[in-house]
């Protein structure tokens, strides 16, 4: 991501408007506090970047309805609606 | 690629230079939107990366006096021995590889109506956005008897650093048998639920290494943060040897003599072989200097943007911002930096902000292998950020000891992870 961030300097400032424009959606960003952006830590708790989206929102809304057992997932999963759920998965889907 | 960096960040760094000697010019007329991040905490710092991630061509200048960085989450592990200082400890290194301009100094003064930073050397940095992210100060006299002085016998340890390890210090050469009080503040304070691990784990430390000892916590509060969880482990943990004594029952500290380490009560006078005040506090100076602490000596900001409600153009994030429902935490700083980031990034081209949504968790340990959380989710309503109905809330009272030994293990793995996206 980075590498490519600087990559986009080196072109002008089209791409890098390009990659600008790829803001995470509400409640998105938190999620790196817990979930590492990074490969390089280790942590029981999966990285999301590159999952499948349907794969997200499936785990979100099982924690959120209780049918999946978390520590903090079930409490946070029920701050979320449906679509802002979808919203994050798909972003998620798209990072590296 | 490397080189074309070194150039844009070379042609920052002079713009930087230059702007500062002349007149402030408003956005629009520069080439390079400028933000400066003062506080390079868990704020600040994850303000200032995001910030060049979000859009490179925002030139970032994060104002911090020191080189290293030491984290206050697991400081209470360094108190109770569990842990070393140095795992604490972070410096900026990564942070300016992002292109992040770093000025080693303390901010003393800014001029809002001018849009500018004032630095220690009397060198003034412009800006287009500014966001305050100065954690804490102690409120130095608000409890009688408790100045800086007197924090050098009886540490507060609630910056981590020197205090720290003092206060670990003064655990190690105690006598077994010796009293250890702890002082704990009226809300609001950094970590609500500091105190009540900090009690944890020096209890944990007495109870194997010095069993004859007890610990007494005088509180100026009748109810904290996690508070069933807490009081279930203690009890299970360490009876007899932990002590919590509420507003209600005389906790109230109301002044402190750090010659004969005597803490005074309505009711009674404590005197301590280990003496541990933490203080009443208040938004770090600079917030104060800049016109965006209210009287309660916190910053009111707007939950959108988290720009000030008294200072256009300044924002304030983590500890010093009153941020509503969530809780002066770690997480909560890096989870408003990001959303303040990406609020900034988008005034800065003139585009509204969207509606932000944003996530604290906070775990405690009550032993090393013990620990209980809180959660929570956030939505600004009605001009403050409100939990979101139905979400958030503790750990299970009833769980088993594997989901604690679970949640321990899961609070070490969030300290790597939010130390390495903040500073790795």
């Amino acid at each position: 991501m980075r590498r490519r961030l600087a990559a986009a300097i080196g072109l002008g400032s089209i791409a890098a408007a390009v990659v600008a424009s790829a803001e995470p959606p509400a409640g998105a960003a938190a999620c790196s506090g817990c979930h590492p952006a990074t490969t390089r830590v280790s942590s029981p708790v999966p990285r999301l970047n590159g999952l499948d989206q349907a794969a997200i929102v499936r785990a979100m809304q099982e924690f959120r309805s209780g049918q999946r057992t978390g520590t903090v997932m079930d409490r946070i999963a029920r701050g979320f609606t449906d679509d802002e759920i979808r919203a994050i998965a798909a972003w998620y889907a798209t990072q590296r | 690629m490397r080189s074309s960096r070194r150039d844009f960040l070379k042609f920052g760094l002079a713009a930087t230079t230059s702007a500062a000697l002349v007149p402030v010019p408003s956005f629009g007329q520069t080439a390079t939107p400028r933000v400066v991040v003062v506080g390079g905490g868990f704020a600040g710092a994850s303000c200032a990366r995001v910030l060049r991630q979000a859009d490179p061509r925002i030139g970032v200048t994060l104002v911090e006096a020191n080189a290293t960085f030491t984290a206050c989450p697991f400081s209470n592990m360094v108190i109770g021995g569990l842990r070393e200082l140095g795992a604490q400890q972070f410096t900026y290194e990564r942070v300016a590889a992002d292109g992040v301009v770093l000025a080693r100094m303390m901010a003393t003064s800014v001029d809002a109506t001018a849009r500018s930073v004032t630095l220690g050397d009397g060198t003034r940095l412009p800006y287009d956005r500014l966001v305050l992210a100065p954690g804490i100060d102690i409120r130095w006299g608000a409890l009688p008897g408790y100045d800086e002085a007197a924090a050098a016998r009886m540490p507060h340890a609630w910056r981590a650093g020197e205090q720290t390890t003092l206060l670990r210090r003064q655990l190690e050469a105690m006598p077994d048998g010796g009293l250890v009080v702890i002082s704990a503040p009226a809300n609001p304070f950094r970590c609500p639920p500091g105190p009540y691990e900090r009690a944890s784990l020096i209890a944990h430390y007495l109870k194997t290494k010095k069993p004859h000892s007890k610990l007494i916590v005088l509180d100026a509060k009748d109810a904290f943060s996690k508070q069933r969880l807490f009081q279930a482990a203690w009890a299970e943990l360490y009876p007899g040897l932990l002590e919590w004594v509420p507003l209600s029952k005389g906790g109230n500290v109301t002044s402190v003599d750090a010659s004969t380490l005597t803490l005074v009560t309505d009711f009674a006078r404590h005197k301590a072989a280990v003496a541990n005040v933490i203080p009443p506090q208040k938004a770090g100076r600079i917030a104060e200097a800049a016109g965006v602490a209210d009287r309660t000596g916190w910053c009111p900001i707007d939950p959108v943007t988290f720009e000030s409600k008294l200072q256009a153009g300044i924002h304030v994030i983590g500890d010093a911002a009153i941020a509503g429902a969530m809780p002066k935490s770690a997480f909560a700083a890096n989870s408003q930096a990001k959303t303040c980031a990406a609020a900034v990034a988008k005034l800065l081209t003139g585009a509204a902000p969207s509606a932000p949504k944003l996530i604290n968790t906070c775990y405690s340990l009550v032993a090393p292998d013990y620990a209980i959380s809180i959660a929570g989710v956030y939505a600004p309503t009605g001009g403050q950020l409100a939990d979101v109905p139905g979400s958030g809330g503790v750990s299970p009272a009833d769980a088993p000891r594997a989901v604690r030994t679970a949640e321990a293990v899961l609070a070490e793995a969030w300290f790597r992870t939010i130390t390495a996206e903040v500073f790795g």
